[in-house]
């Protein structure tokens, strides 16, 4: 069956000119065209992102801070100026307040035991959602248990939202920090985030925010936002693996103690004992990812000239096709609500097991993801072990979304016990 | 070097069946899935934690106890594609001697393809519920060495 796109904004060549950015969407896979729905997981590099790793590599190597020579400047600089950049796309009142991680995860666990280690008394909560990835969930479980503290849930409803008429109860004078995702990796439900950070600032306690799957669609305004910490990866957002970004209020970094010791984070070293570094330098020790920092930047400018505008409502269009698509296929049962979702869907279906169902899918060149997406405990909760997910970025298109429908259909029909 | 055993003439008779089939990886996987469809019901008491194989991404099976010096196997999943891989290295490894069991080589999962087409995650596996068996195996052999008067 045919559906026609509504709008004008759905115009081949437009998307088409974005596809010709990136040259991995070109690779044949089995002799069929690449289908590429794994973006939750993670996304493709435009060849300005390539190119600008080859750059650093070819003309800037060098390592950073404290060194006199030429490429230690040129590196140095290439690295300070990649922060003043991602400090510009998130509206951050101050450069320092980025602080460079190899990813969320390593920012959530920075949080978790340096904020949380400092912080954290017996019988003090912790209150984190019941919809976490695993990276937002098991750092807190662990520094709980070294301090005493207790965790606790916002519950989820059965239709993958949270529900938050328990917020005010659960919010109690021992809660000393809130951390929730803002949008959900495995179900695609974008949660009430402000609501969430406004019961903090009411009650005066700190909220971090897991902006992993918010970025890739939405431009991040920190002010705005007004949370206490924010995380999010590099690779989600167009930018190479192994760099990702923590923000987090001044107030608050200048007050935590390290994370990690070595090189770059110290003031000064006596065989006694060490004074520390300012802010961001305090939290990085060790070289960091220098290449991919400078490539991260490149990619939000890279996102920036496409215009977020026209990217979401692009998105928002193929979001509602693809449900569409998905809904007319009776096995299917998509996990999250129809509205307020990115295009990320996992789908359970009746008598057919996500791993076959990948699997014949791949064989058709659609690359989707298939497990429980480091959910489980939220996958349990909504009483499945596991879902096959296609999850969209701006550069698909609407053809592949009847590609997948299609092969969908079929390879149902065929596996359906 | 060992003499030929059941074992071989079995791998044997899968590698020529797959070659049949031909390199299209949907015919194979379709034909994987008809082995597992072929295999006998498993006994429900046993499909608990502890027959479970650790390390697949879905649940699988396994069932092991001696007859005559034989290792009888049983297997089950509830992924279609792993079911057909257990009955594949069920059809290799069952009724065997524990001892030839334990001795056989692997080259058999290379010799079908299946080393470089199955993903990691599924490849690690496979491997798991071969080495679940070589397990059950050496331990039928040790207890069998133990009952043999000296």
């Amino acid at each position: 069956m045919e559906r026609q796109a509504t709008s004008e904004i759905i115009n081949n060549a437009w998307v088409e000119a974005i596809r010709k950015d990136f040259p991995i969407l070109h690779t044949k896979v089995y002799g069929k065209n690449l289908v590429y729905l794994d973006n939750a997981a993670t996304s493709q590099k435009p060849q300005v992102v390539i190119d600008r790793l080859v750059q650093y590599y070819t003309t800037q190597n060098s390592n950073i801070h404290r060194g006199v020579h030429y490429l230690a400047g040129e590196a140095t600089d290439a690295y300070e100026s990649a922060r003043m950049t991602i400090a510009r796309h998130l509206n951050a009142p101050d450069h320092r307040e980025i602080i460079f991680t190899r990813g969320a995860t390593e920012g959530l666990n920075l949080i978790a035991s340096s904020w949380g280690g400092q912080n954290l008394k017996p019988n003090d909560e912790v209150l984190i959602t019941g919809m976490e990835h695993h990276a937002n969930m098991v750092p807190w479980q662990i520094i709980c248990e070294k301090t005493g503290a207790k965790l606790k849930y916002i519950p989820v409803f059965q239709n993958g939202t949270l529900d938050l008429s328990q917020l005010t109860s659960l919010i109690t004078d021992r809660t000393k920090i809130i951390s929730a995702v803002w949008i959900s990796n495995s179900i695609g439900t974008i949660n009430p985030i402000a609501e969430i950070i406004a019961a903090g600032k009411a009650n005066n306690i700190p909220v971090v925010v897991d902006a992993c799957q918010a970025a890739p669609h939405y431009a991040i305004d920190v002010q705005e936002l007004d949370a206490d910490f924010l995380v999010f990866s590099g690779h989600k957002v167009f930018a190479p693996t192994g760099i990702g970004v923590l923000w987090a209020k001044a107030e608050h970094l200048n007050q935590m103690p390290p994370y990690q010791s070595g090189g770059d984070m110290i003031d000064a070293v006596y065989y006694d004992r060490s004074t520390y570094a300012d802010i961001p330098n305090k939290f990085e020790a060790g070289t960091p990812h220098i290449a991919g920092t400078v490539a991260l930047a490149t990619a939000m400018d890279y996102v920036e000239n496409l215009g977020r505008a026209k990217l979401q409502q692009y998105e928002q269009q193929l979001t509602e096709y693809v449900w569409e698509g998905l809904s007319q296929i009776p096995e299917i049962q998509i996990l999250g609500p129809q509205h307020e979702r990115i295009p990320a869907f996992s789908m359970v279906i009746d008598g057919v097991h996500p791993l076959d169902l990948g699997t014949f899918l791949d064989l058709q060149g659609i690359a989707v993801r298939t497990g429980n997406h480091c959910t489980q405990p939220l996958l349990n909760h909504l009483g499945v072990n596991a879902t096959a997910r296609a999850s969209f970025a701006f550069y698909n298109t609407f053809a592949e979304v009847d590609y997948l429908v299609e092969t969908l259909t079929k390879t149902i029909s065929k596996l359906k016990r | 070097m060992a003499e030929n055993t059941l074992i071989d003439t079995r791998k044997q008779e899968l590698i020529s069946e797959f070659d049949m089939i031909g390199e299209d990886w949907t015919e194979r996987y379709n034909y994987i899935i008809e082995l597992g469809a072929e295999l006998p019901p498993f006994p429900e008491p046993f499909r608990d934690d502890a027959h479970k194989v650790k390390g697949c991404q879905s649940s699988v099976w396994l069932h092991a106890s001696q007859i005559d010096n034989k290792i009888e196997l049983k297997g089950d999943s509830d992924a279609l594609i792993v079911k057909g891989l257990v009955a594949l290295v069920l059809r290799i490894y069952n009724q065997q001697k524990p001892m030839d069991v334990v001795q056989a080589d692997l080259s058999w999962m290379e010799q079908l393809g299946l080393q470089q087409h199955l993903s990691p995650t599924r490849k690690n596996g496979l491997d798991a519920m071969i080495r679940q068996i070589r397990l059950y195996a050496t331990a039928f052999q040790a207890q069998n060495q133990l009952n043999e008067p000296n």
